[in-house]
C-alpha cells in the first residue's frame, strides 16, 4: 500500500449511550489535534449502517474505531486486523450499528470494492446503559493510546500526520458541535430530572457482564465459531 | 380468551399454534411479533412487541430547546435529518420563530432527497429480500434476463446479457465464499418466493445499482448540511450561506456551480426512479398480485399530518404538499382535519404498554405525555421476566406507547399518504396510482394490502424526486432575485423569551407521520415527546382492545410454512419499521439469527 492510499479513519458507535461513544469521540479528538493530508479522511460515522458503504467503497485503507464487546476487562484497547474485523463486529450485538457495518463491509466486498486494508481499533466499553451519558474515565483515557495506534498504522503506510500547532477548539468538531464532550457532559440535568436507566430485563439479566472465560471466547471468534460463544 | 372480536372490527383466537418471530430482522432496533395460526397455517391472533425502552424523552429534559436537534439526530442512523427537521419546527413554533423563504426551499429539498433515499435503500436493501430470491437468481439465463430488462425499461441503459451475466458471476463468487453477508438468515427454499430466476437476477442487479446510486442522492445533504454523515441544522433557517459569486471550497457558502450539482443530481434521480424503481414494483409485484394479505387498517383508518410547505411558515393544509387528514372506517369521501394541538385528536395510550400512568383508562395528549418505564408481565406469561417463551398481551406487553387518534388505531406511511390524497383527489397522486392498477390489472381494493403499501412507497419516490426539482428551482429563482437570506437570528437568544411557551413540530418521515411536542420553561425543555411513525404502526393493544397496524397487517395471513414466516417479514417490512425511536435503543445480548419458535 503506498502511501497516497486513500484512507478512511471512521468513527462509529453511538454518542447517546455512554461508552459507546467511544468511536466517535476518537476520531473527533484525532481531528482537533492534527492536520490531515488530502488522502486521509476523518469521519463521525454515527450509527449510519447502510449511508456508509460508499465511503467505505472508495477507501483502499479503512481504520475504525468503536467500542467493542471483547470480553476483555473494561477499558481494555485492542487491535483487530483485515478478516478478523467483520466477525469482531458481528459477534455479539452490542448496539444496533454493529449488524449494520458488518453487512456495510459484506455490501462493498459485494460491490467489489472492499478496503484492502481493515484495522479496528476497539475499546472495551465500561457502562453503556447510561442513556444521555458520556465517556467513562478508563474509557476515555484510552482516546490518545488509540490515536497513536492510528498514527503507528498510518506512519507503516508511510502517512505521517502532522500536528496542529494547538488543537482546535471545541466548536470545531467533525462530529458536533453542539455535543462536544464538555457541552454534552456539562449540561446534562441531574438524574433526578432525568432517569438513567435501561431496559429494566436487561440490568436484572446482567446481558452485558463480561464473559467468564474471555480468552476461550476469543479463540473461538477467531476460530470463526462465534456461535459457540453465548 | 379463546375467540373475541375487537372494536376494530378484527376477530382474535388463541388457541392455535404459537409462532415467535424475535428479533424480526432486517429492521432497525428490535421487535418482536407472535402471531396464533389455525390449523391451515392462517394467522389468528398477532401480538407486537417492541421489545426496548424508549428513553429519548428524558435524555433532553432540561437541555437547550435549540440543543433538541442534535440529540434527536442520534437516536438511530435512519433518519437523523428527519427527525432534526421536527426538532426544529417544534422549538420555532413555540418561540414564534419565521424562516426565510430560502430556509424553507433547502429544508425541503433535504427532506424529499431523504424520502427519494430512504425509499430506494428500503426497497432494495430491506424489503427485496421479502420478494426477490437471490439464491434462486445463480439459474437464470443472462440472455433471457437481459431480453426482460428491456421489456420492462426500455431506456435503462445496463441491459446487456453480457451484464447480467456478470452480475451473476458476482454473486456466485459471494455466495461461494459462504459470507452470504446480506443475504444471510433467508428461507431460500420457501415456496412463498414466486419470482422465475431471470427477475430475481434483474433485481439483484438493482440492488447493486441503487447501493452504486445512493451515495450520488446523500450529497445533496450534505452540501445544504454543511457536512457528511450528520447535517447540521438550525432554529429559525438553515446554518448554510448563499454566496452566488463564491468559489467553491469545504465549508464555503453555497453558490450557483452548487445549485446546479444538486440539480443534476435531483434529474439523475428522477431518471433512477422511472427507469429502475418503478419498472421494478411494477414486474415483481406482477407475479405478486395474487397475494394481496396485509392491507390491516389500511382500508379503514389511515392518518398523515402533511409536510413540505409550498411557502415558509404556513403549515395549513392548503400550502402543504403532502397530503394531511383522517380517514375513519374507509369512508373515503369524508377526510378528517388534523389538529396537533387538540387535546382531544392525539392521545396515547399505556394499559397495554410498559409505562405507568396516574389513571390508565385516559389517553394524555403529548404536551401533557408522561413517561414513567413500568416493566410488568401477565399472568398467562410463559417463561420468566428476561426469558420470555410466551408473552401474555392481556396485560402490557410492548415498551410501544398506543397513540390514537380520536381513540382510533391508524396506520401511517406512504400508503396512507397517497389513500388521503387519492380520497381528496390530487391529481398527481390519483394518476400515479390509477397508472399502477392499470399496469397490473388490479382493482383499487388491491390498494389495502401489503403490495400497496410497496408500491405506494415507489410511487413516492416519484413524486419527491419531481418536487425536489421544483424547490431546487424556486431556490435559484429567489435567490437570482437578490434574497440570499437563510436564517432568522432575532429571537435566538433566550432572554427574549417567555418564561412558559409549548410548541409542536411535525413532518412526514419516509415511514409516516411524526410529531415532536416541547414545553419550554425558563429557557429549558420542561417535557419532549415524540410520537414517531413506528409508535402508530407498531402500537399494542389499546384500553379498548383495538389492535395496532402491524397486529392487525398481519391478521388472516396464511403462512406457507410455519417454521420460515417469510409473510410475517413481508408484511411487518412493508411499513419500513424503526424501532430505534418508537423504543430504547438498548438490546439485549441478542443473537442475529431470528429466533422463530413454533409452540
Amino acid at each position: 500500500m503506498a502511501a497516497g492510499a486513500k484512507v478512511l479513519i471512521l468513527g462509529i458507535g453511538n454518542l447517546l449511550w455512554a461508552d459507546e461513544g467511544f468511536g466517535v469521540r476518537a476520531v473527533e479528538e484525532m481531528h482537533r489535534r492534527y492536520e490531515t493530508p488530502e488522502n486521509v479522511t476523518l469521519m463521525d460515522g454515527g450509527t449510519q449502517g447502510i449511508y456508509l458503504v460508499q465511503h467505505v467503497r472508495e477507501a483502499e485503507v479503512l481504520i475504525v474505531f468503536d467500542a467493542v464487546d471483547y470480553g476483555l476487562p473494561s477499558g481494555a484497547i485492542k487491535r483487530v486486523e483485515d478478516d478478523e474485523v467483520p466477525r469482531f463486529l458481528g459477534c455479539r450485538k452490542v448496539s444496533l450499528h454493529q449488524t449494520g457495518f458488518q453487512e456495510v463491509l459484506a455490501m462493498a466486498a459485494m460491490m467489489g470494492d472492499a478496503p484492502g486494508r481493515l484495522l479496528l481499533i476497539g475499546v472495551q466499553p465500561e457502562e453503556i446503559d447510561d442513556y444521555g451519558g458520556g465517556l467513562r474515565e478508563r474509557v476515555r483515557a484510552q482516546i490518545g493510546p488509540a490515536i497513536d495506534m492510528a498514527l503507528d498504522e498510518l506512519a507503516r503506510l508511510g502517512i505521517r500526520l502532522r500536528p496542529r500547532p494547538r488543537p482546535l477548539p471545541a466548536e470545531s468538531s467533525i462530529a458536533c458541535p453542539i455535543m462536544t464532550p464538555d457541552r454534552y457532559e456539562g449540561q446534562r440535568p441531574p438524574e433526578d430530572q432525568a432517569f438513567r436507566k435501561g431496559d429494566l430485563r436487561v440490568l436484572a439479566g446482567g446481558g452485558f457482564a463480561p464473559p467468564e472465560d474471555p480468552e476461550s471466547e476469543l479463540e473461538a471468534i477467531l476460530a470463526g465459531r462465534p456461535g459457540e460463544v453465548r | 380468551m379463546a375467540t373475541v372480536t375487537t372494536p376494530n372490527g378484527f376477530t382474535l383466537d388463541d388457541s392455535g399454534r404459537r409462532v415467535v418471530v424475535d428479533p424480526v430482522t432486517r429492521i432497525e432496533g428490535h421487535m418482536r411479533c407472535e402471531v396464533n395460526l389455525d390449523e391451515d397455517n392462517v394467522i389468528r391472533n398477532a401480538v407486537s412487541t417492541g421489545t426496548m425502552w424508549r428513553g429519548l424523552e428524558v435524555i433532553l429534559k432540561g437541555r437547550d430547546p435549540r440543543d433538541a436537534w442534535a440529540f434527536v439526530q442520534r437516536i438511530c442512523g435512519v433518519c437523523t435529518g428527519t427527525h432534526a427537521l421536527t426538532s426544529v419546527r417544534a422549538v420555532e413554533d413555540a418561540l414564534g420563530i419565521d424562516i426565510p423563504e430560502n430556509a424553507n426551499s433547502i429544508r425541503n429539498i433535504m427532506q424529499l432527497s431523504l424520502q427519494v433515499h430512504d425509499h430506494l435503500v428500503h426497497f432494495y436493501h430491506l424489503h427485496a429480500l421479502d420478494w426477490v430470491n437471490p439464491v434462486n437468481a445463480l439459474k437464470a439465463d443472462p440472455k433471457a434476463t437481459s431480453e426482460l430488462q428491456q421489456s420492462v425499461s426500455p431506456h435503462h441503459p445496463k441491459s446487456s446479457p453480457g451484464y447480467f451475466r456478470d452480475i451473476q458471476t458476482r454473486l456466485r463468487r459471494f455466495v461461494e465464499s459462504g459470507q452470504l453477508g446480506p443475504f444471510k438468515n433467508g428461507y431460500w427454499t420457501n415456496p412463498a418466493y414466486l419470482l422465475p430466476p431471470e427477475a430475481d437476477l434483474m433485481a439483484v442487479a438493482h440492488y447493486l445499482e441503487a447501493l452504486d446510486f445512493q451515495k450520488e442522492i446523500m450529497t445533496v445533504r450534505t452540501i445544504f448540511g454543511g457536512k457528511d454523515t450528520h447535517p447540521n441544522w438550525l432554529v429559525g433557517g438553515v446554518p448554510c450561506a448563499i454566496n452566488m459569486d463564491g468559489a467553491q471550497a469545504a465549508g464555503a457558502p453555497v453558490n450557483m456551480e452548487r445549485l446546479n450539482y444538486v440539480r443534476s443530481i435531483t434529474q439523475r434521480a428522477i431518471e433512477f426512479v422511472n427507469n429502475v424503481y418503478i419498472p421494478d414494483v411494477l414486474a415483481i409485484g406482477s407475479f405478486y398480485k395474487g397475494w394481496l394479505y396485509g392491507g390491516g387498517l389500511s382500508g379503514q383508518n389511515v392518518l398523515a399530518y402533511g409536510d413540505i410547505p409550498d411557502r415558509a411558515n404556513d403549515y395549513s393544509p392548503g400550502n402543504l404538499m403532502m397530503p394531511v387528514g383522517a380517514i375513519i372506517n374507509g369512508k373515503l369521501d369524508e377526510v378528517h382535519e388534523v389538529d396537533l394541538r387538540d387535546p382531544e385528536q392525539i392521545q396515547e395510550f399505556v394499559p397495554h404498554s410498559w409505562y405507568k400512568y396516574p389513571d390508565e383508562a385516559r389517553g394524555l395528549h403529548p404536551w401533557d405525555g408522561i413517561t414513567e418505564a413500568h416493566y410488568e408481565l401477565g399472568p398467562n406469561l410463559v417463561g420468566t421476566r428476561t426469558d420470555i417463551k410466551r408473552i401474555d398481551e392481556s396485560a402490557k406487553y410492548s415498551w410501544i406507547k398506543a397513540p390514537r387518534w380520536r381513540g382510533h388505531a391508524m396506520e401511517v406511511g406512504p400508503l396512507a399518504r397517497y389513500i388521503i390524497g387519492y380520497a381528496q383527489g390530487h391529481e398527481y397522486f390519483t394518476d400515479q396510482i390509477e397508472r399502477t392498477l392499470r399496469a397490473l390489472d388490479l382493482p383499487v381494493s388491491a390498494l389495502f394490502s401489503t403490495l400497496g403499501r410497496t408500491a405506494a412507497r415507489a410511487l413516492e419516490a416519484q413524486w419527491a424526486a419531481a418536487i425536489q426539482l421544483y424547490f431546487v428551482d424556486k431556490l435559484i429563482a429567489n435567490i437570482k432575485a437578490g434574497d440570499s437570506a437563510t436564517a432568522n437570528t432575532a429571537k435566538f437568544d433566550p432572554s427574549t423569551w417567555p418564561a412558559e411557551v409549548k410548541g409542536v413540530g411535525f413532518t412526514e418521515a419516509p415511514r409516516g407521520a411524526l410529531g415532536h411536542w416541547i414545553r419550554i420553561r425558563d429557557t429549558k425543555i420542561d417535557n419532549y415527546q415524540c410520537v414517531v411513525p413506528t409508535t402508530w404502526n407498531g402500537s399494542p393493544r389499546d384500553n379498548e382492545g383495538n389492535i395496532g397496524a402491524f397486529e392487525a397487517s398481519l391478521m388472516n395471513t396464511k403462512v406457507e410454512v410455519a417454521e420460515e414466516p417469510v409473510e410475517i417479514l413481508r408484511t411487518l417490512h412493508s411499513f419500513d419499521p424503526c424501532l430505534a425511536c418508537s423504543t430504547h435503543v438498548l438490546s439485549e445480548d441478542g443473537e442475529e439469527l431470528a429466533h422463530v419458535k413454533v409452540r
